[in-house]
């Protein structure tokens, strides 16, 4: 890497603008009011998140990150958003999103955390390298707000997709640490996760549409002990 | 030689897991499922003489070993309590076959997963294996396919989730942290390097890291903020997992804390990683002892329990010294043992009762005069009443509390007095009561076999510890 990074340096410029960029889609999964929003912007979060660990690869001269990129892309820019978008088609639950907290106030609180993050991270990481610190900062801050997402939330599916960009924040940071071996394994194993709360989604949203229905009578049939 | 032996304890789960999900039989699945459980434990028993082994792979050092081979030893248990659990689960229809293949191969994926995390030289493995552990218990608890059991898995996976995420953000910080010391590479990722170069790393970097490594292994040790997904996964899962192996995953979580602390306490910039430890702990036990007064659940009852003791466990090992983390590890390890066994208790109570709730299961001692009066044996031991271990252990605590930090003796002996109190009331209704009527299969004395073993154990070390145990667990909390 340049020894001197800062403002003005294309390394840094360009990482510092896809995790800007990364936060301010955050902050737009925040305010968004329909189901179908939400999934488009975490997508496009996916692919934000994939532009920023394929350009930390280019700077780092790391092959690996590439492959976390395309990971990042076909996971979270395809696969999920679709499977997501099926999900809501099939389970018809295109309505308006129920918050638990208004979206100004929400919008208020997620500024405080990433002032807090801004706070938390910068001082104490002071010898490690400008990028390093801010890009842990934006990171940071992603995974507030996902939190928070996932707390002003009532419906199980946004609920998800906080906790999925939540995740976001996660791979942004690792990626924003020079050389840190097992990305790849370890934003694949959280993929894994990820996959099996979406596929709990779907069992949770029968589980709220038909309240009274036991979905364990539906399979009793032929279940007798040998 | 033994070092290979040591990669086996934490490949054997995870190879028996695949056969098992091949195998469509029920019952031959239990047959294997209890031997590949012995196996591992047998296993195991060589870890003592692998401490010292440190490879890429593998770190074995004595409090790992300890763990480990706690853990294998409950998971044999288990498999053999299992066994006569899931045939009355099958007559009683509340699981089928199709399923148990899953049930018999997330069993051992859970066993697998706490293993390879205790036994793991690597961050990035321990957390990896923490989140396997987590999927296969998220999975089993939703195993019953009812309304409630699906809510609690879904409660496990985001509470869990939330947790599983902040250690892997701590995880990024804690190798940024080590990246001055061991520069860049799988080095800063590996305990033993870490552990080693601790007083080199960035100390206020090592304090972002053990926020949030706190917090997210904190809710997989059900510590007091984010505790709340126990009881609902001890209360609708298959009790053999969720309850009884779930208990264990709790030490797990101790350890990677534990091994924190070390790292930290070794670092001159960064904080003193014991308050924190200790805060958390205090407020667990707290917590869940007055929480224990309003439960109606027999399981639910028990997870708090199980709160309260883990609160107790870290409560000692942030209050650090010798004698506090001989007292904290020799608690939590007779704590895995006798909780287990009341958990075993319960679960065979409730299907003979067909309910888990207090109203459902009474008067044990009259009707079931050996299951009564085994459970009555393991409630009193986990009020840490003699002759039963905890006994000691609580009393080490507590004295190594009033010689170090007077004032938090006090807290401290309101939460066990009221935990104790309210196990000693619940304990009168569960065994002496009016008795309720029998709606399933009694257990008999070989399932309660294993139960019995486990609380003999107890027994010998509250009465008469051999002096190479105590050798051993000093060894561990050193």
């Amino acid at each position: 890497m340049a020894p001197h990074l800062g403002f003005g340096v294309l390394d840094y410029d360009a990482a510092h603008m896809l995790g800007g960029a990364a936060l301010v889609l955050s902050f737009a999964l925040l305010y968004q009011r329909r189901v179908s929003a939400v999934i488009n912007t975490y997508a496009l979060q996916g692919w934000v998140l994939a532009a920023a660990a394929a350009w930390q690869g280019f700077v780092q001269g790391e092959a690996n990150l590439y492959l976390t990129a395309l990971v990042a892309v076909a996971a979270k820019g395809v696969v999920i958003p679709v499977a997501l978008h099926r999900i809501v088609r099939r389970l018809e639950i295109h309505r308006s999103i129920e918050t638990a907290l208004g979206i100004f106030p929400s919008m208020i609180l997620g500024v405080g955390l990433v002032a807090l993050s801004i706070l938390v991270v910068v001082p104490t990481t002071l010898a490690s390298q400008a990028l390093t610190r801010e890009d842990l900062a934006l990171a940071l801050s992603v995974v507030l707000l996902g939190l928070l997402m996932m707390i002003t939330r009532r419906n199980a599916l946004t609920q998800v997709v906080g906790f999925m960009s939540l995740e976001n924040g996660l791979i942004l940071a690792a990626v924003g640490v020079a050389g840190m071996p097992l990305i790849v394994e370890l934003s694949v194993a959280f993929l894994v996760m990820v996959a099996f709360i979406v596929f709990g989604v779907f069992f949770f949203r029968i589980r709220e549409r038909f309240e009274s229905l036991d979905i364990a009578r539906l399979d009793r049939l032929g279940e007798l002990p040998r | 030689m033994t070092a290979s032996l040591a990669g086996l304890v934490a490949v054997v789960p995870f190879l028996a897991a695949g056969v098992l999900a091949l195998v469509p039989s029920w019952r031959t699945g239990a047959w294997i499922n209890c031997a590949a459980s012995a196996l591992t434990f047998a296993l195991a028993c060589t870890l003592p003489w692998s401490v010292g082994t440190v490879g890429p792979f593998l770190l074995v050092d004595p409090l790992a070993a300890h763990i480990a081979l706690l853990t294998a030893f409950v998971g044999m248990t288990t498999s053999w309590f299992s066994f006569g659990y899931v045939r009355a689960e099958i007559v009683a229809r509340r699981l089928n076959r199709r399923r148990l293949r899953l049930y018999h191969a997330m069993y051992q994926c859970f066993v697998g997963g706490m293993l390879l995390a205790l036994l793991s030289n690597n961050l990035g493995v321990t957390w990896v294996a923490m989140e396997a552990a987590t999927i296969a218990a998220v999975l089993v608890v939703g195993l019953p396919r009812t309304a409630e059991a699906v809510e609690a898995s879904w409660k496990y996976f985001i509470v869990c989730g939330v947790g599983i995420a902040l250690a892997l953000f701590g995880t990024v910080i804690l190798y940024l942290a080590a990246l001055p010391a061991l520069g860049p590479g799988m080095a800063a990722m590996s305990w033993s390097g870490l552990l080693a170069s601790a007083p080199r790393c960035d100390g206020p970097v090592l304090n972002l890291a053990f926020v949030f490594l706190l917090l997210g292994y904190g809710t997989k040790a059900a510590l007091a903020p984010l505790h709340s997904w126990m009881p609902d996964a001890h209360a609708e899962g298959p009790t053999p997992i969720s309850a009884v192996l779930a208990g264990s995953i709790l030490n797990v979580a101790l350890f990677v804390i534990l091994r924190l602390r070390g790292v930290l306490a070794a670092n001159a910039e960064a904080i003193d990683p014991g308050p924190p430890i200790m805060a958390l702990g205090l407020l667990s036990l707290l917590l869940a002892a007055f929480s224990l007064w309003r439960r109606r659940d027999v399981k639910r009852f028990f997870a708090f329990s199980t709160i309260e003791q883990s609160g107790v466990a870290a409560f000692a090992f942030g209050l650090g010294g010798p004698a506090a983390m001989f007292a904290g590890l020799l608690h939590m390890t007779l704590h895995t043992l006798t909780k287990a066994s009341i958990f075993q208790c319960v679960g065979r109570a409730a299907q003979l009762k067909r309910g888990q709730r207090f109203a459902d299961i009474s008067g044990l001692l009259a009707t079931h005069r050996g299951l009564g009066l085994t459970l009555a044996a393991g409630i009193v031991a986990v009020a840490a009443l003699p002759p039963f271990g905890l006994f000691s252990s609580e009393f080490l605590i507590v004295t190594a509390t009033i010689r170090t930090a007077p004032l938090l003796a006090i807290p401290l002996g309101i939460g066990l007095v009221v935990g104790a109190w309210a196990l000693i009331a619940r304990l009168q209704s569960l065994c002496l009561g009016a008795p309720t009527p029998d709606l399933g299969p009694a257990p008999t004395a070989l399932a309660l076999a294993p139960i019995w073993l486990q609380l003999g154990l107890v027994l010998v070390l509250g009465l008469a510890m051999p002096a190479a145990v105590t050798d051993w667990l000093v060894s561990a909390a050193r």
